[in-house]
């Protein structure tokens, strides 16, 4: 009987502490700064895509969540940087494991890990994110064009890797 | 004098008590156990395969899926193998930072088993939620340092991917300071409970010699009496620069294995002290740098042999085989996992029992079905 007591009186004490928890819906809790989440599709400063459509991000995806369909440039008006850029980018949510190698993998830095962890859908077709929904607004530029990407007759490489 | 008729019941595969997708034929004679036999296969996911198709670093991915409550020791065995076979070095920083998230882990896995088990045993919530609690502090440093909570895919052949801030060292030290505060408070809360004490000791005893002949490994057959831990019997990284105990049980039942859980969780900690101390005297880089391409792309090719390398999970003895025959997948991969196997005891661990106290020893196994089926 003594010891229900002794235990009791631990509970009493934790009966005026400040609860650890918050309310999810109306309180979000800040990330940490590595946290992996919904992916983005970053561009240069001057608005052109960083992406060239090289498919190492496809390659690197353990899980075969990635669809890219590159397309030539055109030398008059350019999406990127690159030869070619991603006429189609397709990411599908419900398969990817967020494990973070397409950020690795990406010779240019295009495709980014991000903050956003609220996913979820009505269906599965609208689980496959396209391009539309991953590439950056324009207005949000992101750094300087890499200075061998601006030689468009030299592959890029070596690969510019990001550090946290 | 009636006449009396076993019975058959199956618990599970969908019994929240069964902690995951997992069957147990239970043959009862009025409320004792006469048989058991699990049946598990529910959740395989063609683990082994997969590691034979992905190449090495893809399957770092699929690690953290076999036991989800300790990612970060199923990666550390995992590059280790590799490591082995590719004859790669770590740095001693390296090394430090994975026996520090190895801890981690261990603490982790202990605080989330013991608050199940007790949940399992009708303590509803209190008790979970103060394991809990110290988890998601845990799973908070994670998220911190490798990207996310639970699947952290943080370590590589050769290190870790991400180096340890001074941040993230104080956020570590931070923890370390509160967490004696916790396991004092969670043994005055729980260790002398009368319901506790009658609901577990003598219940699912394992003797000594019955556990050595089953291969059973971790709190199981250290809670039988046997002082068996890899990192004594086999150190592997630095652990033989550490000081700490092996806590062993006496009866070899559940409360036993409680006892060896908690005495487990200060022992990490003595460790993880230890290791903060010494981490900013350690050389090296956080990444063998020779091996720093290939652990960001996936062109890893190992040359062909094979390799077996152990390490000491929470749950166990995990060990990895790998056969390689030079191409940038394995030939073979294989697992021994600590789970499955502690799992074989059950049926001996029960008959005798009554049917309410094949919960409170399956929770005291503290088996995770993603390792068991793979």
């Amino acid at each position: 009987m003594f010891d229900l007591i002794k235990g009791l009186r631990t509970t009493a004490k934790y009966l005026f502490t400040k609860p650890v928890t918050i309310s999810y819906p109306e309180v979000k809790r800040p990330v940490r700064e590595r946290f992996r989440g919904k992916h983005e599709l970053k561009r240069y400063a001057d608005g052109k895509e960083r992406c060239i459509g090289c498919s190492l991000c496809a390659a690197a995806c353990p899980a075969d969540a990635i669809y890219v369909e590159p397309a030539e440039n055109n030398p008059q008006n350019p999406v990127g940087y690159g030869e070619r850029y991603a006429a189609k980018y397709e990411i599908n949510m419900i398969r990817c494991i967020y494990c973070g190698y397409c950020e690795d993998a990406c010779p240019t830095n295009a495709i980014v890990l991000e903050h956003q962890y609220e996913l979820s859908f009505y269906d599965r077709k609208a689980a496959v994110f396209t391009k539309e929904i991953l590439l950056q607004p324009v207005d949000k530029g992101w750094g300087e064009p890499p200075p061998i990407l601006q030689n468009l007759n030299r592959p890029p490489n070596p690969p510019a890797q990001m550090e946290l | 004098m009636l006449k009396t008729e076993e019975l058959q019941i199956n618990i599970g595969p969908q019994h929240p008590s069964t902690h995951g997708v997992f069957r147990l034929m239970a043959t009862v004679d009025g409320e004792t156990v006469v048989h058991l036999e699990p049946v598990f296969g529910y959740l395989h996911r063609n683990h082994e395969q997969l590691g034979e198709i992905w190449t090495y670093l893809q399957t770092i991915t699929i690690t953290d899926r076999l036991d989800y409550f300790n990612s970060m020791i199923n990666e550390h065995g995992y590059c280790m193998t590799v490591e082995k076979l590719a004859s790669i070095e770590v740095p001693e920083r390296a090394e430090y930072i994975r026996v520090i998230m190895s801890e981690l882990s261990r603490i982790l896995n202990h605080a989330a088993a013991i608050g199940f088990w007790l949940q399992d045993m009708g303590s509803w919530g209190t008790t979970l939620m103060f394991g809990f609690r110290q988890r998601e502090m845990i799973m908070d440093i994670f998220e911190s340092v490798g990207g996310s909570r639970m699947m952290c895919n943080y370590m590589r052949f050769g290190g870790v991917a991400r180096d340890l801030t001074p941040n993230l060292v104080e956020q570590i030290n931070l923890f370390l300071e509160g967490f004696p505060q916790f396991i004092d408070d969670f043994e005055r809360l729980m260790m002398e409970n009368e319901i506790l004490l009658a609901r577990s000791r003598n219940v699912g005893v394992l003797p000594k010699e019955l556990a050595a002949a089953y291969s059973v490994t971790g709190p199981v057959i250290r809670g039988s009496g046997i002082p068996y831990d890899i990192r004594r019997a086999e150190p592997y990284s630095i652990y033989d620069r550490f000081a700490f105990d092996i806590p062993v049980g006496s009866v070899g039942d559940v409360y036993d294995r409680f006892l060896v859980r908690m005495e487990e969780m200060r022992q990490s900690h003595r460790i993880l002290r230890q290791a903060m101390e010494q981490l900013p005297q350690a050389s090296g880089s956080y990444i063998n740098q020779a091996y720093k391409a290939a652990s960001k792309q996936q062109g890893l090719r190992l040359p062909a042999g094979e390799a077996y390398c152990r390490v000491e999970s929470p749950k166990g003895e995990l060990g990895y085989y790998i056969v390689s025959n030079g191409g940038n997948s394995a030939y073979r991969y294989g697992i021994r996992a600590p789970s499955l196997i502690n799992l074989t005891a059950l049926n001996d661990m029960c008959r005798g029992y009554t049917v309410a106290d094949i919960v409170v020893i399956l929770g005291s196994i503290d088996i995770v079905m993603g390792e068991v089926d793979r």
